[in-house]
């Protein structure tokens, strides 16, 4: 299993080779084995008698990270639509995709995205669960703006990633609360131990943290904008990423955890007024739409919105059509984006207004495009497998309780079916029939290619089959995938007839209001328009967006204002303000007179002399005075060394004071001369606080640490074993040379690299001059 | 005695800090210079004043000085003095190109 999860990643590493071939072999031939063959592996596991399996690996064991796949019937039903969709989606991209694109960057993204979308439905971890799924959104971003040179693109994938890794940090924080009261990172022992859990004073936070990042990926309302900015993409990335995997992340998610959250009522409400509303909002917007990818994109947005209300519901029911609804949205849906692909390309144009009669020109797509829709609207035909989890669907928003709102469930399910169905019928028949307009179209219109009618008449078929058999795939995986959910769930037949109760009614109601719709949709237009009006989602993230960028533009204009100095006092100041609060914070002051050393008249006088030229060295305004003062602070360092007992030292000082100051005489002669401060008093006095400051600090440390002893002296060290181990008596020469031998050489090689670095400086003079 | 030290290497931060944040290149020079001499103290103070003889074994003596700040600051001075020429020749180079030493003037470009 694990294999299937990382080989789509190997493969990656050499399709950039591959694809220098592009001339002679498409790329996409040798990617489409890849999903082919996982699909295979896993068609093996599908059956009657199908139990959960568990892969466990050692990945990061001390921090309880470990590569745990586990496959139940929810992750089967996922990895088949991943590898399966997959597969078509690849085969659909060869003929879509032209060879002079990009193909390496193209098939590299899509494999990655496969490893990663593979990972989140076998991840058992949720770290690793958590890392696939920010993997998902960035191969979205990739995928979204592959044309990269389109302003929209770029817009759109920007603004997928940021609503989805937003969501996915959230999911982080909510994984952690997790990991924090149950103490495991596996999410089948989370499920054992849901009682902590629940009682957990987390559980609010855990359940909003989760759900915020499972409604983002998801495209729910109102985190729903990102989904139709991102039909940018080539359309075959549309089909499989954002209408029948990624998108279904989400409700995995859901799924996955509705064990653990099944005894916490607000879950059940949350995710049902939620799916609800999208549902509702999805398929109101779709109506207003255009261009067949935005149609298809809000539908998508309110398919998502059904599904994730009946994994709300969380009957045995609501649970069945919920996973039924995956399956069947993921075939239906994936031919339709399909069958968009291909009128845009050989019309040129996937605006509705300019197509119609499309027809008698492309027959082939027109058949399927209208089992496609069809089975969308949930028109009641027994081989249209929309139909059946539409009517599940109804059957589950029945009875779901006395009070008023679950009594109007099934009127707002009613009414985003009535869209459902404005809008399936304005596809198909605004596309397909009515007047032609060719001379609207960029491109004369005629049937597409074969191999590009491949993949979506799988997929029909695959919408005729399940409509026709539904119990077969019901019983090999379906009822497992339902079981995972809800372990109370039973096989249960999935029939056509079921006699003239209510959720026929439900459908047919749907189909009756929903034709008169459609037939007077021109006299609604102005109604359709009236909302959102100008209170749209989408201006609110635009503005957010702006002010984010404004805001932090003007802080950042504020404080980086190219002078070095405002930098230094920025610096100095929080390391005062850091410093001074944590030594107070840890009591860290201390003052103690003991051990002292003797106070004589020539110490005091040459400190003294030394404070007034330090002092002096800001006042000085003539070159050589300055010099001559800031001598005297070093010979006073030096004058403290020798009556300090560091004779060392004391010599080193004067040798390196004297060449200092001939190194200054040396150059202050070429520098300008040193001129009056002409700060104004705020500036001076800022300059001052910070600098008195600091001189406190420091005075401050000095006591405190000549106050303090934590230790004893490790000095003793060196003067018993200078001589046995060094063999000399001088005690500091023997520290430098051998003790501390390689930070002498250090500072040989610091004074080396400075010596280079003045060497160039006057070199790069010469050049310049040369020129 | 410590306690005067200290208030020594105080007043050199104080002093050095207050001329690096000048806008003359020279004064940052000279600051920097101030600054070593600041740190060389303030370590110097931190091991203990005239506790001994100075670090050379002599026979007879059992109680010398720490070595160990006189080790660092030995090395400290020296890689100062490297700093300080360093930034002497930068200064003096910068100033012959630019044309100014004023830092308010050497700013980045807001393009680049």
């Amino acid at each position: 299993m694990i294999f299937a999860v990382l080989i789509p990643l190997l493969i990656a590493c050499f399709i950039p080779a591959l694809s220098k071939l592009k001339e002679k072999i498409h790329t996409g031939i040798f990617v489409f084995f890849i999903p082919f063959l996982i699909f295979l592996y896993f068609v093996t596991f599908i059956g009657n008698d199908f139990t959960p399996t568990m892969e466990q690996y050692n990945w990061i064991p001390s921090l309880g990270i470990n590569f745990d796949l586990y496959l139940d019937g929810l992750s089967l039903l996922f990895v088949l639509l991943i590898s399966g969709i997959g597969s078509l989606v690849v085969l659909y991209s060869i003929y879509y995709l032209d060879k002079s694109e990009r193909l390496g960057h193209f098939y590299v993204y899509l494999l990655m995205f496969m490893s990663a979308m593979l990972g989140v439905v076998l991840s058992d971890n949720i770290f690793v669960l958590y890392t696939f799924w920010e993997l998902t959104s960035i191969s979205s971003f990739l995928l979204i703006g592959y044309w990269h040179f389109k302003e929209r693109s770029r817009y759109g994938a920007l603004k997928s990633m940021l609503i989805t890794v937003f969501g996915g940090l959230s999911m982080l924080g909510g994984f952690i609360l997790l990991y924090v009261v149950t103490g495991t990172t596996s999410i089948q022992q989370m499920i054992t131990q849901v009682d902590f859990i629940l009682n957990s004073n987390y559980l609010p936070l855990i359940l909003g943290f989760i759900l915020l990042g499972a409604f983002t990926k998801s495209a729910q309302f109102p985190f729903h904008i990102w989904l139709p900015d991102a039909m940018e993409a080539p359309t075959p990335v549309s089909a499989y990423l954002h209408s029948a995997t990624m998108v279904k992340a989400g409700l995995f998610l859901v799924a996955r955890f509705s064990p653990i959250f099944s005894g916490y009522e607000a879950f059940f409400i949350i995710v049902s007024v939620f799916g609800i509303a999208t549902l509702c909002w999805g398929a109101y917007m779709s109506v207003r739409q255009t261009d067949l990818k935005a149609i298809l994109a809000f539908s998508t947005i309110s398919q998502l919105g059904m599904i994730m209300a009946m994994l709300g519901f969380g009957t045995k029911a609501a649970v069945f059509a919920a996973v039924f609804h995956i399956l069947n949205h993921a075939t239906f849906k994936g031919s339709l984006f399909m069958v968009a692909g291909i009128v845009d390309h050989e019309t040129g144009t996937r605006d509705i207004r300019k197509l119609g009669g499309l027809a008698t020109l492309m027959p082939v797509t027109a058949t399927l495009a209208m089992f496609g829709t069809f089975s969308m609207a949930g028109v009641p035909l027994p081989f249209l497998n929309g139909y059946y989890s539409k009517e599940l669907f109804f059957e589950a928003s029945l009875g779901l309780g006395a009070d008023f709102w679950s009594q109007t469930i099934p009127f707002l399910a009613v009414l985003g079916s009535i869209f459902t169905f404005v809008y399936s019928m304005y596809l198909f028949f605004g596309t397909f029939t009515g007047k032609k307009h060719l001379d609207k179209l960029p491109k004369k219109p005629h049937e597409a290619p074969i191999g590009m009618l491949i993949s979506p008449i799988i997929l029909v078929v695959g919408v005729i089959t399940i409509g026709l058999f539904p119990n077969m795939v019901n019983s090999s995986f379906l009822q497992h995938a339902a079981a995972a959910i809800n372990s109370s769930v039973t096989y249960k037949d999935v029939t056509f007839w079921h006699g003239f109760i209510p959720p026929f009614k439900m459908s047919l109601a749907v189909v009756g209001i929903g034709t008169v719709l459609f037939l007077t949709r021109k006299k609604w237009q102005g109604i359709y328009q009236f909302l959102p009006g100008k209170v749209s989602f989408n201006r609110i993230y635009d503005g957010i967006l702006n002010q984010i960028g404004q805001v932090s533009t003007r802080i950042t204009n504020y404080y980086m204002t190219g002078s070095l100095r405002t930098y230094m006092s920025l610096i100095l100041g929080t390391m005062l303000i850091v410093s001074f609060l944590f030594m107070f914070l840890t009591d860290g002051f201390a003052f103690s007179t003991n051990e002292l050393a003797n106070i004589s008249f020539i110490e005091v006088a040459v400190v003294g002399i030394m404070i007034i030229a330090a002092i002096a060295t800001i006042y000085m305004n003539h070159n050589v005075a300055a010099i001559l003062v800031v001598g005297v602070v070093g010979f006073g360092v030096a004058i403290l060394f020798v009556i300090y007992r560091a004779p060392d030292i004391a010599l080193t000082q004067l040798v390196i004071e004297t060449i200092t100051v001939a190194l200054f005489l040396l150059c202050f002669y070429h520098l300008p001369k040193l001129r009056k401060s002409s700060d104004t008093p705020r500036t001076k006095l800022m300059n001052a606080i910070i600098s008195i400051g600091f001189g406190t600090l420091i005075t401050l440390v000095a006591i405190s640490s000549h106050s303090s002893r934590w230790f004893e002296s490790i000095a003793n060290y060196f003067v018993e074993n200078s001589k046995p181990l060094g063999g000399g008596y001088n005690i500091v020469n023997v520290i430098l040379v051998d003790f501390r031998g390689l930070d002498t050489l250090f500072e040989i090689a610091v004074l080396g690299i400075a010596a280079l670095a003045i060497v160039g400086l006057i070199k790069y003079k010469k050049n310049k001059e040369a020129e | 005695m410590e306690i005067i030290t200290s208030i020594l290497a105080g007043v050199l931060f104080a002093t050095a800090i207050y001329n690096m944040l000048q806008k003359q290149l020279l004064r940052i020079v000279i600051g920097t210079a101030l600054l070593s001499h600041g740190a060389h103290i303030l370590i110097f103070t931190m091991g203990k004043l005239k506790t001994g003889q100075p670090p050379i074994l002599t026979d007879g003596i059992e109680n010398y000085t720490d070595p160990l700040p006189q080790a660092l600051i030995l090395t400290s001075i020296v890689i100062s003095f490297g700093v300080t020429s360093l930034l002497l020749v930068l200064a003096y180079r910068s100033t012959q190109e630019n044309g100014t030493d004023n830092m308010e003037e050497l700013r980045g470009n807001e393009n680049e």
